[in-house]
């Protein structure tokens, strides 16, 4: 069936929409309160850079020696030392959470150190229970460890034993602060949040307000119905994602080396899926509530869980990768990252924008499939 | 002569996941120039009807034209001259009245001078020039009505759907209501009303009276009425009860129907019954049978087969409450006021022990913001309601325990079966192992809701929904029953078991308070308070209402009557 | 009055388990979640691609990348050839990490000079790109030692690192025990915040309240089905943790359960003042996100809860998820005995205490 589109009949449509959400305050909420909240949110509360790593010492040695490799502790900026008598208080720390991890500088320590071809143990015990923490105890003990060892060959005047080093350069993000890709990639989520949320409840409250049906008994068409939809949401969208992205460089102090025409483009290619997707399973069900529960699951876990916002999509089991591509979230993850930190990269955003028009068609696509101008 | 429009042939509607047809075989021709109307109570499949018309719903079988094209495969063209008033009006509740004609404008292109001319002619018609900035959600019901209706006529409809436009409206808005669409009718019109009172089908020139998804009679209405002809007759100078009366005849096998009637009985007599005999109903010495004109209602109820007879099960079950003529009920100064707007304004009232006390008035007049602070469930903004001297709302649960509650919307878990319905409910009220058992099976028994005890009360029909409702509200035996608006959408036979019920209830020494939108159904109450704009504009006997306007030409004023007329008086006082 | 709540309970299971649809609500969530959360939510790295951009062409250089290809976390190595390739590598995603060795490198080696392997990384995952670091960094101090001890020189000293409770730093092990907690927390609310708004939309909650039933009835109704689901799902990601991803439960089942009621009381808690905030189930379905979602942020799951700013942390106390997650995990993986338990537990006792008494106070409140 053919749908022309009749300007006059949309425009009202649209003028109606419009109407309808500056006066809708949930609307607004959705749209502007809960995304600035959400986004603090993710800008505080998620940060991966341990700057604060609780530690245990037990110093069984306290011979000199010892006390200067204790001292290379104390003074590493990522680390937060107490002391403790042995290593039983210490193992109770940890299980009690109060230390991440401890180090154990043992009796025979300075010993061994003065024992020709002796070499000196240190011991590291690590809470395994948060790997990731457990990875940082492991670095930030083997910088300080390191240091010791450098200075302490510089201060007898020796070289220290030739060694291969890794000098690490980070690119894009010079001091590796996770916040910087964190709430880019936050935005996407939360993007996808707004987008589901406010479409999903728009068909449906009409279906529940019984507008829809007079809606139906008039000449709109099946075409203008879809629009007048997609539009006006379409623009509070791309209002909202440049709000996000105000707060993040102004507030957040996220630097921004991208463009922002690059952002729109991207950003618009997003939303049209979101909105789709949206749109899809509020036409399809009908009923607000569950239109909303469902764009949560069908949206918000999956953006969170497989877009590799957090998680790492390479180290994931293949079958679970593979998924990965069908989330538009996905893209616009890699995109965001791309945009905030290393700015306009093609070949990356071409990849992205080609996969997140793609989706957007098809979100859109199947809703129009089955938008019926029927109560069936 | 009028040309035939629409044309139904044996249609038929099955929904998917739903074992009866919504619509069964229905055949019909709806004419221009007249209106048809659509009547049935809920279910019935009148708004089904109309949906198929507009081409909202495709038929499982059958054929409809409407004006020579099939509303499934033309159904861009069949817009055009279709105007369709959804139930509930559709307009959109955060857009004002303006706001609301200008896009029904749009869409069907009433543009320029004619949109100009359109308007100032619908605004004038329906009135509503003073209120084109004002919301549609702020409108009251009446106002909705018109301001739906307006917008069904933008772009000259040759064919006008309005499905149960007399929901929620007061009775001079409704009546002034038939006098807009009288007129559209009179410019060569199809309108097709569909409703479920029965007293507006003697108000179309055409009826289609549906039940269960069945045509059960089409023609003209007074054809259908024509076949109780002779048969309605009025008990007139009835001393002594005319509810006990009432009982008494309806117990008689001769007896089809009966209802009170200001101060008289009226009965249906069964085809071919003898006359009936005075006498034997006690019916005072001065009583005497008149013949009288017979209704439509008359005819409906014998075509659904009758009605349900004079005894109630559930009053034979209650043990007798015993008990003076004190009063349990009372409402002094209740107000409540929701922003600047008065729900309930000022009103006092007081209900003895073991009398039906009606609150009468249409929707949204504040009935049931009433009987919710009664009930404890609103805090009064001034004033007090007490029941048995308790105010509800902080008084401990014993009080509660003696009370029964049904609220106006339907109310039971609809994601439990009828039987753990009945089950949590008297557990909530304490009964619990014999007596629980012995509750819930004599509410089965009485409700005859056997066949559905497993399922969810979702698939019931109306009248087991509120069958049920009120088998929940009543299983603990209370002395006070609380009824919002009991009757609403159901059929008249269920109406009148209903009425049996609380009629009976009442003589064991029951109190009831009911609120209801049917001005017949105060007839049954002992005393009654007619409720509009938050205040009580009257109180007192159904007999003390009605002579009060009592007039040389109208001696005998139905309630409905009564209440216009009292309506008009308090807004000329009110005015001047 | 117990078999008035007996009542309530029963009718609130029935409500909850006999639909089907409602049913599955609760179930279906719970496996979807154990099949993909272990798998899915890990920050290790594995897969990846090392590229190297050799500019030396001696032995070592190529020993050494040899070692770093057979490690897990490389499964190919991109080999580059220029600068531009580089930096092509690094901005389109090719390779998360690019190790550059100079013109000198083997040589240098060989000759007992230090030498230095420059690693460029995508800055744009910091996170990744350090933990990759962090591998790297280990396979060449393996090959410095090795080296050292081959020559005979002597290893002044050496960093021994054990991993406890998790002694292969197996993400699983960090997730299911969380899961516990949070798929708990959604299912909580859900039950009695949204059944509370579900009453009152449909009018059945004013039934309740014409009824003898009073609030604390009411709550105590809500609550403990909340409870029981709750629980249920818990034995079953507990059972799946220990039967299907074979982690050792260490502590005691008793503490663990113990310690739930009381998490399941604050949060009840929580549902119920939301639900007396709301008039729709739409409105408590925004009140149960807008509560769920920075609670699971916020946890300490994502990330710990020392990483925030220290008034955040404060704040974060109201969270009863961020103290339950720590009492799971303690529990299942570390045996962490009831006195220590304690300091964990009160903060939930507190909340649930205010919650509850809040909501108490809303319900009698708002029927004006």
């Amino acid at each position: 069936m053919s749908t022309p589109v009749s300007m006059r009949r949309l425009y009202a449509l649209c003028r109606k929409e419009t109407w309808q959400i500056l006066r809708d305050p949930s609307s607004n909420i959705i749209a502007f309160l809960l995304p600035v909240v959400m986004l603090f949110i993710f800008g505080y509360g998620i940060n991966l850079d341990s700057t604060a790593l609780r530690l245990g010492l037990v110093l069984e040695d306290t011979s000199p020696e010892a006390r200067r490799f204790a001292d290379n502790l104390y003074g590493s900026p990522y680390l937060r030392v107490t002391a403790g008598q042995n290593r039983r208080e210490m193992e109770q720390a940890m299980i009690e959470g109060k230390v991440r991890g401890f180090v154990v500088v043992p009796v025979d320590f300075a010993e061994q150190l003065r024992r020709p071809g002796g070499t000196a143990p240190l011991l590291v015990v690590a809470d395994g229970s948060e790997p990731n923490t457990a990875n940082f105890v492991q670095n930030y003990v083997f910088g300080a460890w390191n240091g010791w060892l450098k200075q302490r060959a510089a201060e007898r005047g020796e070289t220290p034993p030739p060694a291969i080093s890794v000098e690490p350069r980070f690119w894009f993000n010079p001091s590796a602060e996770s916040r910087n890709y964190l709430i880019p990639g936050s935005i996407t989520i939360i993007m996808t949040v707004i987008g589901a949320l406010l479409t999903s409840l728009v068909i449906a409250r009409e279906w529940e307000r019984g507008t829809m049906e007079a809606l139906l008994a008039s000449p709109v068409t099946r075409a203008e119905l879809l629009l007048s939809k997609l539009l006006p949401y379409y623009a509070l969208g791309i209002l909202s994602l440049f709000m996000c992205v105000g707060v993040a460089v102004v507030l957040l102090r996220v630097p921004f080396r991208g463009s922002l025409l690059v952002l729109w483009v991207v950003g618009s290619l997003f939303l049209g899926s979101g909105l789709g997707l949206g749109l899809l399973l509020s036409t399809v069900l009908r009923n607000q509530f569950n239109a909303a529960q469902a764009a949560l699951n069908a949206a918000f876990l999956p953006a969170l869980m497989l877009s590799g916002f957090i998680y790492e999509i390479r180290s994931m089991p293949e079958v679970i990768q593979a998924f990965t591509y069908l989330i538009p979230a996905r893209y616009f993850v890699t995109a965001m990252q791309t945009i905030f930190q290393a700015g306009s990269v093609w070949p990356v955003l071409l990849r992205s924008g080609l996969f997140l028009l793609a989706a957007a068609l098809f979100f859109v696509g199947l809703t129009a499939l089955k938008t019926r101008r029927r109560l069936e | 002569m009028s040309e035939a429009l629409v044309h139904l042939d044996a249609v038929r509607k099955v929904f998917p996941r739903s074992k009866q047809p919504a619509l069964e075989g229905l055949s019909a021709v709806l004419f221009r120039g007249r209106i048809t109307g659509l009547i049935g109570p809920d279910g019935a499949g009148k708004t089904t009807l109309m949906r198929l018309m507009a081409g909202l719903l495709a038929p499982t079988s059958g054929r409809i034209q409407v004006d020579g094209l099939d509303p499934i495969s033309d159904p861009a063209k069949l817009r055009e001259f279709i105007g369709y008033m959804p139930q509930k009006f559709g307009l959109y509740e955060d857009l004002s009245v303006m706001e609301n004609l200008e896009l029904h404008a749009d869409l069907r292109g009433v543009l320029g001078e004619e949109r100009i001319t359109t308007f100032k002619r619908l605004l004038e018609f329906t009135d509503l020039s003073r209120f084109t900035t004002r919301f549609a959600g702020k409108l009251s019901g009446g106002m909705k009505q018109k301001l739906g209706l307006a917008c069904a006529l933008l772009g000259h409809p040759r064919l006008l759907l309005l499905d149960e436009p007399g929901v929620g409206v007061d009775p001079i808005s409704r009546r002034e209501l038939w006098k807009m669409v009288h007129e559209l009718v009179a410019q060569g019109l199809a309108v097709v009303w569909s409703t479920a009172y029965l007293e507006e089908a003697e108000l179309c020139q055409e009826v289609l009276l549906m039940n269960d998804g069945k045509l059960i009679f089409s023609g003209q209405p007074q054809e259908l009425t024509s076949r109780v002809h002779d048969r309605s007759w009025q008990i007139r100078g009835v001393t002594g009860s005319r509810r006990q009366l009432l009982a008494r005849a309806l117990r008689r096998p001769e007896v089809m129907d009966g209802v009170i009637q200001g101060h008289n009985v009226r009965l249906v007599l069964r085809p071919g019954s003898a006359p009936l005999n005075l006498g034997e109903l006690d019916a005072g010495p001065r009583a005497g049978l008149v013949p009288v004109t017979p209704r439509f209602e008359d005819a409906f109820i014998e075509a659904l087969g009758g009605g349900p007879g004079g005894d109630s099960a559930l009053a034979q079950k209650l043990a007798p409450v015993p008990g003076n003529h004190d009063t349990v009920v009372e409402a002094v100064d209740l107000t409540k006021k929701f922003g600047n707007f008065a729900a309930t304004d000022h009103v006092n009232f007081a209900v003895k022990r073991g009398e039906i006390f009606g609150l009468l008035g249409p929707n949204g007049a504040g009935k049931s913001t009433t009987f919710r602070m009664l009930c404890g469930l609103l805090t009064p903004t001034s004033g007090t309601a007490r029941v048995m001297g308790f105010d509800l709302k902080t008084s401990a649960s014993q009080a509660r325990q003696q009370l029964g509650y049904m609220a106006q919307k339907f109310s039971q878990y609809s994601n439990l079966t009828v039987r753990q319905n009945l089950k949590f409910f008297s557990g909530a009220y304490g009964l619990r192992g014999e007596r629980q058992r012995q509750a819930v099976e004599g509410m089965v028994e009485i409700f005859k809701l056997h066949p559905y005890l497993d399922t969810t009360p979702d698939t019931l029909s109306l009248g087991f929904k509120q069958r049920l409702a009120l088998a929940c509200a009543v299983m603990h035996e209370p002395s006070i029953v609380f009824l919002d608006e009991p009757t609403s959408g159901v059929d008249p036979v269920t109406r009148r078991e209903f009425w049996t019920h609380i009629n009976g209830v009442v003589e064991k020494g029951v109190t009831v308070v009911v609120t209801t939108h049917f001005m017949d159904e105060a007839e049954y109450c002992d005393r009654i308070a007619l409720v509009f704009r938050g205040k009580i504009i009257a109180a007192g006997t159904p007999d003390q209402l009605q002579d009060q306007v009592a007039t040389k030409e109208h001696p005998d004023p139905s309630m409905e009557d009564a209440f216009i007329s009292l309506v008009e008086a308090e807004t000329q006082e009110s005015s001047s | 009055m117990l078999s008035r709540i007996a009542s309530l309970i029963v009718k609130e299971l029935q409500g909850l388990l006999q639909d089907r649809q409602s049913r599955a609500l609760l179930i279906v969530p719970v496996f979807l979640q154990l099949a993909l959360f272990p798998f899915a939510a890990t920050l290790e790295v594995k897969n990846n691609t090392l590229a190297v951009f050799n500019e030396d062409n001696g032995g070592e250089s190529i020993e050494l990348v040899q070692r770093l290809s057979r490690a897990q976390a490389f499964t190919q190595v991109l080999d580059l050839h220029s600068e531009v390739d580089l930096r092509r590598a690094i901005d389109n995603q090719e390779a998360l990490i690019v190790l550059r060795f100079p013109s000198d490198f083997s040589r240098a080696v060989l000759a007992g000079r230090p030498a230095a392997i420059q690693a460029i990384l995508d800055g744009r995952r910091s996170n990744s790109a350090q933990i990759v670091f962090g591998y790297v960094q280990q396979i060449v101090q393996d090959y410095n030692d090795e080296r050292t001890t081959n020559r005979g020189g002597p290893q002044l000293s050496k960093l021994v690192v054990r991993y406890w409770f998790n002694p292969n730093l197996d993400y699983v092990r960090h997730i299911v025990p969380s899961l516990v907690a949070i798929i708990t927390t959604i299912s909580a609310l859900i039950v009695t915040s949204l059944s509370v708004a579900r009453e009152r939309e449909q009018g059945t909650f004013d039934q309740l309240l014409v009824s003898p039933l009073t609030p604390g009835m009411i709550m105590v109704g809500k609550t403990i089905p909340a409870m029981l689901v709750a629980m249920g799902q818990a034995t079953i990601i507990l059972s799946a943790g220990v039967f299907v991803y074979r982690i050792p439960f260490q502590g005691s089942l008793l503490l663990l359960y113990g310690s739930m009621v009381f998490y399941i009381l604050a949060l009840a808690g929580f549902g119920l003042l939301i639900s007396s905030l709301c008039a729709t189930q739409q409105q408590a379905f925004l009140g149960v996100f807008s509560f769920v979602m920075p609670a699971i942020l916020l946890s300490g799951f994502p990330s710990p809860v020392e990483n925030m700013p220290v008034w955040l942390q404060y704040l974060d106390w109201l969270n009863p998820l961020r103290h339950f997650i720590v009492i799971v995990k303690s529990v299942f993986l570390k045996d962490l005995g009831a006195a220590a338990l304690l300091r964990h537990l009160w903060p939930l006792l507190v909340i649930a205490v205010g919650t509850l008494g809040a909501a108490n106070w809303m319900f009698r409140r708002r029927l004006g």
